[in-house]
């Protein structure tokens, strides 16, 4: 059973632990990534994302633990895990040596794969690279080293894609574009890792999310079950008649009268949903002209789990 | 999208991606890296060849220029192999650049003999046409072609892993100048290029024993015009143990990825 999770999960990370000069950056992180799902690893600035990211890919050695990619070590068969990642960094690497085209298969190469030229095209068509080809890198504007970076990143088919804030200071055309790009190369198989600091995109994104805080995973969840476990829902009761005052024993529920009396506000706690809270309505007597709730996403999952606002 | 391309994997292609990317690199920008060490050589050459070297008779049997041609030769070898990795490795660790190779397949190994050879090729293309231009000066004796070569192969070898080693070890662009500023050029100049150490009065002829690049130089020498300071055996045994420290150090620090991983 042991051996099937660990060939059919795309990445297992145990005990994961990296400390720099004596501090902790990451303090022995489990979690699984499942093969084919878009996975988001969230948390503050400093939380050790990029560092976990980084073990993962190679950059940054391990202090103890393990990642296995597709049943392999990535320290023992780096080799075999290497080829199976790509990974679009947070910071902009180009080599302005190179132009695109070149810089592209180049980078098949260091694979070990032979240049492809069927999929180097689909690439830089779908990325919108087309026209930049024989341009160096330092003529390339700030999306388009970005774009190039995800082709980089896909030019030897990885089955596990790696994203650490792709879109930071990319605009919302284009951001909309990578993300379109990014679900058709996962609905193809390829398993997403990202990190990003828009967490609407990861609400919308992500199959499961995992929560980092000062180096520990304070949550891991799918989507939408954490922010449903997680976040208050406003109910908003349009009344049939005014009310002067709050009708007794909805106090846990923070009731507040709006438009003179005809809204009444009420907040449900975390987890609970709404139908308790309507038939002690309905018993009391209170007759309800209409319902309106309003989830809050996943910024207040965050606010509430780090006390940071903002991933 | 197709993710299975285990079969569809070459192991020797990253060594030889990595390999073509650093001699593309240095062609890319062959006037600072071809050129100007030639121009350099050739107005030495010039000088010590056509006119100095006239007037100067440091080598019974030898004019100046036949004494001076090897061992700017040599120099040219040594200078070019040693900017090549090292100006190359540094630029990747400074600009960020290296983790594009961090994250792929490429093996300690291919690292280091993907920028050895590509330094060497350098190296080797400048020492080759230093010596093309110097026959318009001089004619060569080359009384051991094979030994000359091996020499050449040896230093280029040598200094390629000291520029892998300073590339690593520099902090910035001022360090890394340091290594060839006040290193390798009084080490190249006091090593024999322009005289014989054995016109040294002591203790300045003993001292340049110690130094290991007269080692490469007088064994250069030695081949091509037959007559040296020290034996073959000890030129090239001195060459080849520097060399093998050098090549161990450097693969240590890439095996280990002293200051490449984190």
């Amino acid at each position: 059973m042991r051996l099937y999770i660990r060939i059919m999960s795309a990445l297992i990370i145990e005990n994961l632990y990296k400390s720099f000069d004596g501090i902790p950056a990451v303090k022995g992180i489990n979690f699984t990534i499942d093969n084919g799902e878009i996975f988001g690893l969230l948390g503050p600035n400093g939380a050790g994302k990029s560092t976990t990211i980084n073990m993962i890919a190679g950059v940054v050695r391990l202090g103890s633990g393990s990642i296995t990619a597709f049943g392999y070590d990535n320290q023992r068969e780096y080799r075999h895990t290497r080829r199976m990642l790509g990974v679009v960094h947070q910071e902009v690497v180009i080599d302005n040596f190179f132009t695109v085209d070149q810089a592209l298969r180049l980078h098949a190469g260091y694979y070990g794969v032979k240049d492809d030229p069927a999929w180097r095209q689909l690439l830089v068509e779908r990325l919108g690279l087309k026209p930049h080809l024989d341009k160096v890198m330092l003529k390339l504007s700030g999306g388009l080293k970005r774009r190039f970076m995800i082709a980089k990143a896909l030019i030897h088919r990885p089955k596990l894609l790696i994203l650490d804030e792709p879109t930071a200071g990319v605009d919302v055309e284009l951001r909309h574009g990578l993300w379109e790009f990014v679900r058709e190369i996962n609905r193809q198989g390829t398993t997403i890792l990202l990190t990003t600091h828009y967490l609407e995109e990861a609400e919308e994104m992500c199959d499961r999310i995992a929560i980092m805080n000062h180096g520990e995973l304070i949550a891991l969840e799918e989507t939408q079950q954490l922010i449903r476990r997680l976040s208050n829902r406003q109910l908003r009761l349009w009344l049939e008649y005014p009310l002067t005052e709050i009708p007794i024993g909805l106090g846990s529920y923070s009731p507040e009268l709006k438009e003179n009396g005809n809204i009444l506000l009420l907040r449900l706690p975390a987890g609970e949903g709404a139908g308790r809270v309507l038939s002690q309505l309905t018993e009391s007597g209170l007759k309800i002209q209409d319902i309106e709730t309003d989830q809050s996403g996943l910024e207040e999952v965050f606010i509430h789990l780090t006390g940071i606002k903002g991933a | 999208m197709d993710t299975s391309p285990d079969s569809q994997y070459y192991p020797w292609l990253p060594f030889v991606t990595l390999l073509r990317k650093e001699i593309l690199r240095f062609l890319r920008v062959s006037t600072q890296t071809l050129l100007t060490p030639i121009v350099t050589a050739s107005l030495y050459l010039f000088i010590f060849g056509a006119t100095l070297g006239e007037r100067l008779n440091v080598l019974e049997g030898f004019s100046y220029a036949q004494f001076v041609i090897p061992g700017l030769i040599i120099m040219g070898v040594i200078n070019n192999t040693f900017a090549n990795t090292s100006s190359s490795l540094f630029m990747s660790r400074y600009l960020g650049g290296i983790v594009d190779l961090l994250v792929t397949p490429v093996s300690p190994p291919q690292f280091i003999m993907a920028y050895t050879l590509a330094a060497m090729l350098r190296g080797l293309l400048v020492g080759a046409v230093v010596w093309l231009i110097s026959t318009m000066f001089a004619t060569l004796p080359w009384e051991s072609p094979f030994l000359a070569i091996l020499m050449a192969v040896i230093a280029s070898f040598l200094f390629a892993q000291f520029g892998l080693i300073a590339a690593i070890y520099a902090h910035n662009f001022d360090t890394l100048s340091m290594y060839s500023n006040f290193l390798i050029l009084p080490l190249v100049y006091l090593g024999g290029v322009f005289y014989p150490i054995s016109i040294l009065p002591d203790p300045w002829g003993s001292f340049s024993y110690l130094n290991p690049l007269f080692y490469l130089i007088d064994g250069f020498r030695h081949a091509i015009i037959g007559v040296g300071d020290t034996s073959y055996l000890l030129a090239f045994g001195v060459s080849l143990g520097i060399a093998t420290v050098l090549f161990s150090w450097a693969a240590w620090l890439i095996g280990k990825g002293y200051r490449l991983r984190s």
